[in-house]
């Protein structure tokens, strides 16, 4: 064979510029259908936020500081789970059945970055809706605890909550066959949901043994103790550092799972 | 492979491998070809033969168990990403953005091989009128047909230019007269100097659209040339296929006294499987395909009174020429289907 001069002729697409327009599609594609990404984002905190710190409060069966403790935990299961939501049931589809993730898995970037992209975006899709809630928990809640002093932990939990529901979403995505997806749902999202510590400070389980070494496995209840930290520091929390450690860990294993689980359904 | 002056294959397999985890065999065996720049190429082969394999690994999709691949001169396993923007494939089934327009498929394709957004928009035009697709443009896929879909596939394969275009099945599926317009536009695509490698189980297309053929059965290459060449590696000139029912006597016997007629070179038993599933021609029943070197339909008296004095009678007779589902069962022995 000759020498690859035609080869080098070529000039190879930059990986960062189909990246681009990878993500960029995924944004069109939500700006597009955005009352439907909203209902889906923040139906369920706002009514969890609305019966258990509001309803409840008003009948006098909780009491206002239930609902400043509840918030925290509220945005840490809007973080985790609408990452996860995200990214795991378009995937599900995208390998099962429409197979339309093809093109750009045929889009001249290392097949990597199209899992990469998938976190990228399922994490900016959740930093909205988490940050959504901020002003419905303003109206709701007529008031909501913050703490500037506070902010950087805020945002550096916020976000490594985000990253850890798409994660987790780019790990269920690849290893639920497209047959099993309600598993996702009865088997994952609703444990998922109540061992998080989003309804309840993790200390205070002291009480329950069992159901704290439980909890202690989800890693969202770092999420959800490391946002009480940065919003009501009064309340007995895990402390921060142990939090962003435990994300850091967890986000690492997910991603390396995850990963390797896209280039197995990517390739054969 | 390139001789001094002349351009890279435009595809290449060496040796080629691929066996799938939990399989016992292989579904590509020790397979090498190669597909010269501007040349169509089509595999073809029974479903299963591992014509949609070898697309695989050349397109990147399928991590080949052993030898290599290349396109364009790029080794698709070490550098997969430089040998997707030289190629772009048209897959089987319907894979287009169902989130998308039609329109928006052929932009955003573009867009992730990094066509300039100046050019993108022109480009996305052109290619939906060539592809009478304009007046659907902004619809969105879900609602097309499947000639319709196979359309947009092209379409938008074609919308970062690539070298090589590798159609799987392109018109598997189709009614005639998609299966016709989508013949007419990989022809004009030839003209402008596309490299086109197609599978097909279908011997029509194969001879209709492919410069070679290349016959691939149970993951190996059995024969790589023109049609013609292919058709002509055949003995005779043309074909007598016999049907007969059941009775007579021992059936060597008789295929022997066909091949002493004048001017057959060859009598093959062809099995009724093979021609029609569904038809059972009983335990005797018997249909053989008589290679001609003369003229076909003279043959058909004299076998037709050996048949007779054999006890059998006739039920069918077909003439024929030899085609490339000939080539096939000559090479292996049972048809395509």
């Amino acid at each position: 064979m000759t020498t690859t001069t035609d080869a080098e002729g070529i000039e190879p697409t930059s990986p960062g510029r189909a990246f681009r327009a990878v993500l960029w599609r995924d944004v069109y594609v939500t700006g597009g259908e955005l009352p439907v990404f909203l209902a889906q984002v923040i139906l369920q905190p706002l009514f969890l936020l609305f019966v258990f710190g509001k309803v409840l409060g008003t009948l006098g069966y909780t009491t206002r500081d239930y609902a400043d403790l509840l918030f925290p935990g509220l945005l840490a299961l809007t973080a985790v789970i609408t990452g996860m939501q995200t990214l795991a049931f378009p995937l599900v589809a995208e390998f099962g059945w429409t197979k339309e993730i093809e093109d750009r898995l045929l889009a001249p970037m290392p097949t990597g970055l199209v899992a990469a992209e998938k976190v990228v975006f399922a994490t900016l899709r959740s930093l909205v809706a988490t940050l959504m809630m901020i002003p419905i928990g303003l109206v709701v809640l007529d008031s909501i605890p913050w703490d500037w002093g506070n902010f950087g932990l805020f945002a550096a939990t916020v976000v490594l909550g985000a990253v850890l529901g798409s994660s987790l979403g780019l790990v269920l995505g690849t290893l639920v066959p497209p047959a099993r997806i309600n598993i996702l749902f009865s088997l994952v999202f609703t444990p998922l949901l109540f061992t998080g510590a989003s309804q309840y400070p993790w200390p205070s389980l002291e009480r329950i043994r069992w159901f704290q070494v439980l909890t202690a496995l989800n890693p969202m209840t770092y999420v959800s103790e490391g946002l009480r930290a940065a919003l009501v520091p009064s309340v007995p929390h895990i402390r921060p550092w142990i939090c962003l450690v435990v994300l850091v860990a967890a986000i690492a294993g997910l991603l390396s799972v995850g990963i390797r689980g896209f280039y197995r359904r990517a390739l054969d | 492979m390139a001789i001094d002056g002349s351009p890279l294959p435009a595809a290449t397999v060496v040796d080629l491998v691929k066996r799938y985890p939990k399989s016992a065999v292989n579904a590509v065996d020790g397979l090498s070809f190669a597909v010269e720049a501007g040349e169509v190429f089509g595999l073809l082969g029974p479903n299963g033969a591992g014509k949609t394999t070898t697309v695989g690994v050349l397109t990147t999709r399928v991590r080949p168990t052993s030898g290599s691949a290349s396109v364009s001169g790029v080794d698709v396993t070490r550098d997969p990403v430089r040998a997707r923007s030289q190629f772009a494939v048209v897959p089987q089934r319907n894979n287009l953005d169902r989130s998308l327009s039609i329109r928006n498929n052929l932009i955003f394709h573009a867009a992730y091989h990094g066509v300039p957004a100046r050019e993108r928009a022109a480009r996305a035009d052109e290619l939906l009128d060539q592809f009478g697709l304009l007046e659907r443009a902004s619809g969105k896929p879900d609602f097309f047909s499947g000639g319709q879909a196979q359309r947009v596939m092209i379409a938008r394969a074609l919308m970062h230019e690539p070298r090589v275009l590798f159609l799987d099945e392109p018109t598997t599926g189709l009614d005639p007269a998609a299966r016709l317009f989508v013949w007419d536009r990989l022809r004009e695509l030839e003209r402008r100097g596309v490299t086109l490698v197609l599978t097909t189980h279908d011997m029509d297309e194969a001879a209709a659209l492919a410069t070679r053929v290349g016959i691939m059965d149970r993951g190996r290459l059995l024969a790589l040339d023109t049609p013609t060449a292919l058709i002509r590696s055949l003995p005779g000139r043309s074909t007598v296929e016999l049907a007969t029912d059941a009775g007579g006597r021992g059936t060597d016997g008789f295929l022997a006294a066909l091949g002493e007629l004048p001017d057959v070179e060859r009598v093959e038993r062809l099995h009724p499987s093979d021609e029609d599933p569904s038809a059972d021609a009983g335990e005797t029943g018997l249909r053989v395909r008589l290679y001609v070197s003369g003229d076909a339909p003279l043959l058909v008296a004299p076998a037709a009174s050996l048949l007779a004095r054999e006890g059998r009678a006739l039920t069918d007779v077909k003439l024929g020429t030899p085609t490339l589902e000939d080539v096939f069962i000559d090479l292996t022995g049972r048809s395509l289907r």
